[in-house]
């Protein structure tokens, strides 16, 4: 039955319905939890880190947790768990940037190439099936090297080359939605090609937009860290679980501590927007159509 | 008489659901119904009734998430839900068949005709291979499609709809089933099609003695078929009874209002639409299902649920059933002549033609080869002010196309159309100044479709608001007040999603969308082709109202010649995208002169049983005709060799009224 009785409850409320779905749900609450908890880290380390993060102490070098050094000691001496603290501040700094300039640009692009004549779409989309081709780690790995590390050209990078296939998606999303009847409606009646992308295009394929980002920005969190595994992206000394992962890796089997903190932090924050990225999914795919259908 | 068990025996039957508050809703509430070998019956009612669930149920399933909650329902004696598993399928295909409502999709597209027919016969009989091969080509015979060897081999997507249809029937009735279960058998077909398919199969049931029980929401289909009729109403059968009785004299204030709201060609009288909307599920209320938006309702159908008891030969739940009176059909109207004054026109189309594959790269080179297909050939008419113009024709005629090229969503190939004061409407709508946007406005088909499902109705009508008049926000809001009253809606409606409405209320606030923008001009493109009867007539008189009050013309685009016929003032009739009559609705409608508005005339179903056939109904099937001459020709039983020859020319009749055709010229003359 479609039919429904009046009255209804008004739609806006102070969060979206959407938000408060995926909030409802086990896996989006749990996932937004743990978030939540690496965002609060990373914006108040250096407050609460017991030691500096450069700080070497010939004496806690490859100590095991104590008192003093609750997860124990580097290679150099320094305080894994200050370390682990303020590991992820770069690492969430570029991999949200850089995911927010991948969906802007190719959830654009994408819609637009759904409108655009046949030619303009083949030609892109050739070329976007072959820049996704080359191995990505060695696409930014060409930059980096041509074009040194650092934000300023790392975010750019990773942004660009992890929107590639934002726009596959969001492109075969928005053809599905091109065809409709409405966007139809809207060109009769003279709207603007921007008016038609932003206000009819938009709002239909921001759920695949919303999972897509979630996504995006995990497969980008675990890229950055790999970067930085293996020397492109953060810079030492800077805190970064990537690089203590690396630079501990040869003495794991005597001191296991500096590689164990670092990648349970980042699988952590890795599962946690993993989940989001689920409960957006559940909470914006069909189970919502289906909700206001009854 | 017949020793013989019922075929189905339903008693009592309710299927249903929890709901999440944990109450029991039933889609399907207690319905007891038996059928005899032989006799045809009819579901009736509005979408969400319960027809399709009951139909599903005679044959032993329930959809996914609905059980059976009491009741009984037997197939010769041996109750479906409580038999294995294997028993009741060894039953379904062989002993009860089904043809689904869309052929195209049911049928397989990579097997061949003849190999999905053979699958019915190697699941259900012993026959060997060679054996089966006779029967599937006699079966292709038997439903009256050709060369029955050379269509076994073709794919599903090579038939026209008609014919998959035709395939459907014969994988259900390969094996002699004694229980034929129809569901909306023709939905989507054209009429004249429609009208085979139903010969066809009341011609099969009769031959070998089948019962069938067809729903359908068109009377019309279930007066052709059926002897007798249930009317369904929020999961009861309301009435039943033989169908010249209950369809011609209906006793419950449903079954009355159902068959009132229901176009009638030769009466033209205006549909009366049904008020209000059957209960949701699991909010049933306590007396009469009905009691809401009943006419005649007394203080015990609020608290009273009515049995369905016996009267006069059929059963009706309604207190009060005795107490009503004779039903009066819609009464005739008498023909409205067209009063001669010219109203000057509004809109002038003039011998556009519009070609379906836009212009390739090759073609823009001159080496394209081959001209692509006309949709719409040498098509002129002018609309006049504030008329109702209906645009008749079966699927592939071009009327939509037509609608499209005056709304500037698809390129002529040649001709021009004007506005009264000169400007030229030729252009796409990227190159149409905003003004002459706003007086031609489309309202389309499915409003699921054009309605975006992600904007609020407030949002969906600021939009023509902002662009056409600039008014925002709350500059807009009186403008929305009063639009929402135009359609009859609340205001409260204005923060709603679309899903959150009905589809008639859906197709309100499209056409509110329309006339949002204070047009001259509304094209409608089958704007109740997707709704129920009993809406499509509260659609069809706000529609012809609100044109009527705002002086506003409106050409309105539908397969369906009694619903044109109810709100238009002139008939213009297409095939294959030339006009081949056009004139007073009246006269189109009770006198037409060509032979393919005759087709269409004699196929439109009337809900009462017992009508004949007139013979221009019984058209040859499209085989397609050639290039040159009417285009007509090859199904016209009627044709001579000058029709292969020359397009005849559109010849003026009567005052307004037009006729394409070489032999009236010939009657004529």
């Amino acid at each position: 039955m479609t039919a429904s009785a009046a009255p209804l409850p008004p739609r806006r409320r102070l969060l979206p319905a959407w938000f408060r779905d995926v909030f409802s749900r086990p896996s989006g609450a749990i996932g937004l939890a743990i978030i939540a908890v690496h965002l609060a880290i990373a914006l108040l380390a250096p407050l609460i880190v017991p030691y500096d993060f450069a700080a070497q102490d010939s004496k806690a070098m490859f100590a095991d947790p104590s008192a003093a050094h609750w997860l124990g000691g580097d290679h150099l001496g320094r305080d894994v768990l200050t370390r682990t603290l303020m590991g992820g501040r770069e690492a969430i700094l570029v991999s949200t940037m850089a995911t927010g300039l991948a969906v802007l640009w190719g959830g654009l692009f994408g819609i637009f190439l759904a409108f655009a004549g046949r030619f303009v779409d083949e030609a892109s989309m050739r070329m976007v099936d072959a820049l996704l081709a080359i191995p990505w780690i060695l696409f930014v790995m060409l930059f980096v090297a041509g074009l040194g590390t650092g934000m300023g050209v790392l975010i750019p990078i990773l942004g660009i080359s992890y929107g590639l296939s934002i726009v596959r998606v969001v492109r075969a999303a928005a053809l599905d939605v091109v065809t409709r009847d409405f966007i139809l409606a809207a060109r009769a009646r003279g709207e603007r090609r921007s008016v038609v992308i932003v206000h009819e295009m938009l709002p239909n394929v921001f759920d695949t937009l919303a999972v897509q980002a979630a996504m995006t920005w995990s497969w980008m969190l675990l890229g950055f860290s790999s970067l930085s595994f293996l020397g492109f992206g953060a810079t030492p000394p800077t805190p970064d679980w990537g690089l203590m992962i690396s630079d501990a890796r040869s003495a794991m089997m005597v001191s296991p501590w500096p590689v164990l903190a670092p990648m349970v932090a980042l699988s952590s924050l890795i599962i946690g927007i993993n989940l989001l990225s689920d409960g957006l999914a559940k909470a914006l795919g069909v189970d919502r159509m289906k909700k206001a259908a009854v | 008489m017949d020793a013989r068990p019922d075929v189905i025996a339903a008693e009592e039957l309710q299927i249903g659901f929890v709901t999440r508050a944990g109450e029991p809703a039933a889609i399907v509430d207690r319905v007891s119904l038996a059928l005899r070998h032989g006799v045809s019956l009819g579901l009736a009612g509005e979408s969400g009734c319960g027809k399709s669930t009951l139909l599903l149920a005679l044959m032993g399933h329930a959809k996914a998430g609905l059980a059976v909650t009491h009741g009984t329902c037997c197939f010769e004696g041996r109750s479906l839900f409580e038999m294995p598993q294997a028993e009741r399928d060894a039953l379904r295909g062989k002993r009860i068949a089904m043809v689904p409502q869309n052929a195209g999709q049911a049928l397989t597209p990579t097997l061949r005709i003849g190999a999905q027919i053979d699958e019915v016969l190697r699941f259900h009989t012993s026959l060997g291979p060679a054996e089966r091969r006779e029967r599937v080509l006699d079966l292709i015979d038997r439903v009256q499609l050709p060369s029955p060897a050379e269509l076994a081999r073709r794919y599903p997507h090579e038939l026209s709809g008609g014919q998959q249809q035709r395939v459907a029937v014969a994988m259900a009735v390969a094996v002699d089933p004694v229980l034929l279960l129809l569901d909306e058998p023709t939905t989507g077909l054209d009429v004249t099609t429609q009208l085979h398919i139903l010969e066809l199969l009341r011609g099969l049931a009769d031959q070998s003695g089948t019962a069938m029980v067809c729903v359908s929401h068109d009377i019309g289909v279930i007066a052709r078929l059926c002897d007798e009729v249930a009317v369904m109403y929020a999961g009861r059968i309301v009435e039943t009874g033989r169908a010249d009785d209950v369809l011609v004299r209906p006793r419950h204030p449903y079954a009355r209002g159902l068959l009132a709201s229901i176009p009638r060609l030769k009466t033209g009288a205006v549909p009366e639409p049904i008020p209000g909307r059957p209960p949701t599920m699991g909010r049933m209320p306590q007396g009469c299902r009905f009691a809401l938006r009943c006419d005649h309702v007394q203080d015990r159908c609020r608290v009273e649920m009515p049995p369905l008891r016996p009267l006069a030969g059929g059963a009706v739940a309604c207190h009060f059933a005795e107490q009503l009176g004779i039903w009066q059909r819609p009464h005739d109207v008498a023909a409205t002549a067209l009063d001669g004054a010219d109203h000057g026109a509004v809109l002038r189309v003039e011998d556009i033609a519009i070609t379906y594959a836009r212009p390739g790269l090759l073609d823009r080179f001159g080496l394209g080869g081959k001209s692509p297909a006309r949709a719409v050939d040498g098509v002129s008419f002018t609309l006049e002010h504030g008329e109702v113009l209906g645009l008749v024709g079966e699927s592939g005629s071009g009327k939509s196309t037509i609608l499209r090229g005056i709304a500037g969503l698809w390129p002529l190939a040649r001709g021009r159309i004007v506005l009264a004061d000169g400007s030229d409407l030729a252009g796409p709508v990227d190159d149409r100044p905003r003004d002459v946007l706003r007086r031609v406005q489309l309202v389309f088909q499915n409003p699921d479709a054009s309605l975006n499902p992600r904007r609020t109705v407030r949002e969906i009508l600021t939009r023509p608001l902002a662009i056409y008049h600039g008014l925002t926000g709350q500059a807009a809001a009186p403008r929305l007040a009063s639009l929402m009253a135009d359609v009859r809606l609340g205001e409260d409606y204005l923060d709603h999603l679309p899903s959150q409405l009905s589809g008639g209320e859906k197709q309100r606030i499209a056409i509110a969308r329309a006339f949002a923008a204070d047009p001259e001009i509304i094209l409608c493109d089958e704007v109740t082709s997707a709704l129920d009867v009993s809406v499509q007539a509260s659609i069809l008189n706000l529609l012809a109202d609100l044109c009527a009050s705002r002086g506003v013309a409106c050409i309105l685009v539908s397969h369906d010649l009694a619903v044109v016929r109810a709100v238009a003032r002139r008939i213009a009739v297409l095939y294959r995208g030339r006009l081949c009559e056009i004139g007073p609705a009246a006269q189109v409608a009770l006198a037409p002169r060509h032979p393919y508005t005759r087709a269409l005339v004699g196929a439109v179903l009337e809900p009462e049983p017992g009508q004949a056939i007139e013979s221009d109904a019984a058209l040859i099937e499209d085989a397609g005709g050639g290039p040159g001459g009417c285009s007509f020709r090859s199904r016209c039983p009627r044709s001579i060799p000058l029709c292969a020859q020359t397009v005849p020319d559109l010849l003026a009749l009567d005052p307004g009224h037009a006729v394409r055709c070489h032999r009236v010229r010939e009657a004529v003359a």
